[in-house]
């Protein structure tokens, strides 16, 4: 099995937040910490897209590598998980996270920072598989129970997909294929520009 | 009179307690199970047995396939 992945098409996000509701519920999320959120890139004006943002499970993790305890694992289905009582709080995760994926619990009177909370591809904790104490700490562990991640099988459009990498990209590719456009908004185009835009640079450098 | 000696030693050792160390040992990374070895409860997804890594995978990608429409419905010519 490849590694485990999520994406999100953005010609199908309607921001209807149900990946949110869904992770929420499923887990018991508790209140101030979103382990997934909708993002809405030029929201208000004709034309914005939306995508839905967690925990990208990295091949090469930032959060793993600046993280002062070593607290983080990687599974053999590529899922980036932590282990709670190893973890201090000290928030490293965060700033070095591009996706803003790792989450602190702030409670008590002096919003004392808690434990890092994040997205687990529904894959539970290094607790024992299905345990209570797994679900306390890390909610349910789906994988366990031979299901996807709940977000991606509960988005109404199916914009986001979940699941072995391999099987995500070729449903994803069909999408794009089908329709001959949709790949603009995650991916080396956006990152590094278009080909067609790195074709024009390339002719004007040679001009001059 | 003998109980003295045996009292102030005692309330010494007593007393030395706190200058003891306790053993401080961090706490480390846990071992964590393979998925395809969780035990089967009533929220398990049929199709699958515990312990069958196969049996598991194809689960899995026969679940994602619930994703992509084009295998419902094929694309129109």
């Amino acid at each position: 099995m490849a590694r485990m992945k999520f994406i999100c098409d953005s010609e199908r996000c309607i921001e209807c937040n149900g990946c949110v509701t869904a992770c929420k519920a499923e887990h018991d999320v508790p209140w101030g910490v979103n382990r997934r959120r909708v993002v809405t890139l030029n929201d208000g004006i004709a034309g914005e897209k939306s995508i839905s943002v967690a925990c990208m499970h990295c091949s090469d993790a930032p959060c793993m590598a600046v993280c002062p305890v070593d607290c983080f694992y990687r599974t053999d289905e590529g899922v980036v998980l932590h282990d709670k009582d190893v973890c201090i709080g000290c928030g490293y995760c965060s700033y070095a996270c591009p996706f803003g994926a790792p989450q602190f619990p702030t409670n008590g009177t002096f919003g004392l920072r808690g434990k890092m909370d994040k997205c687990t591809f529904c894959a539970g904790g290094p607790e024992a598989n299905g345990s209570e104490a797994e679900f306390e700490k890390y909610g349910r562990n789906r994988l366990g129970e031979g299901k996807l991640p709940a977000c991606a099988e509960m988005c109404s459009t199916k914009a986001l997909l979940g699941g072995d990498g391999d099987v995500v990209a070729d449903i994803f590719r069909t999408r794009v294929l089908t329709r001959g456009k949709g790949s603009e908004v995650w991916g080396w185009g956006t990152a590094y520009g278009r080909p067609a835009g790195a074709a024009a640079v390339k002719t004007e450098a040679t001009k001059s | 009179m003998k109980a003295l000696p045996l009292l102030g030693g005692l309330a010494a050792v007593l007393m030395l307690v706190a200058c003891g160390e306790k053993p401080q040992t961090a706490a480390t990374l846990k071992a964590d199970g393979k998925p395809w070895e969780t035990a089967q409860t009533a929220y398990t997804a049929q199709g699958w047995t515990a312990g069958d890594k196969t049996a598991w995978e194809q689960q899995l990608r026969a679940r994602a396939q619930g994703q992509n429409e084009y295998s419902r419905a094929p694309v129109k010519p």
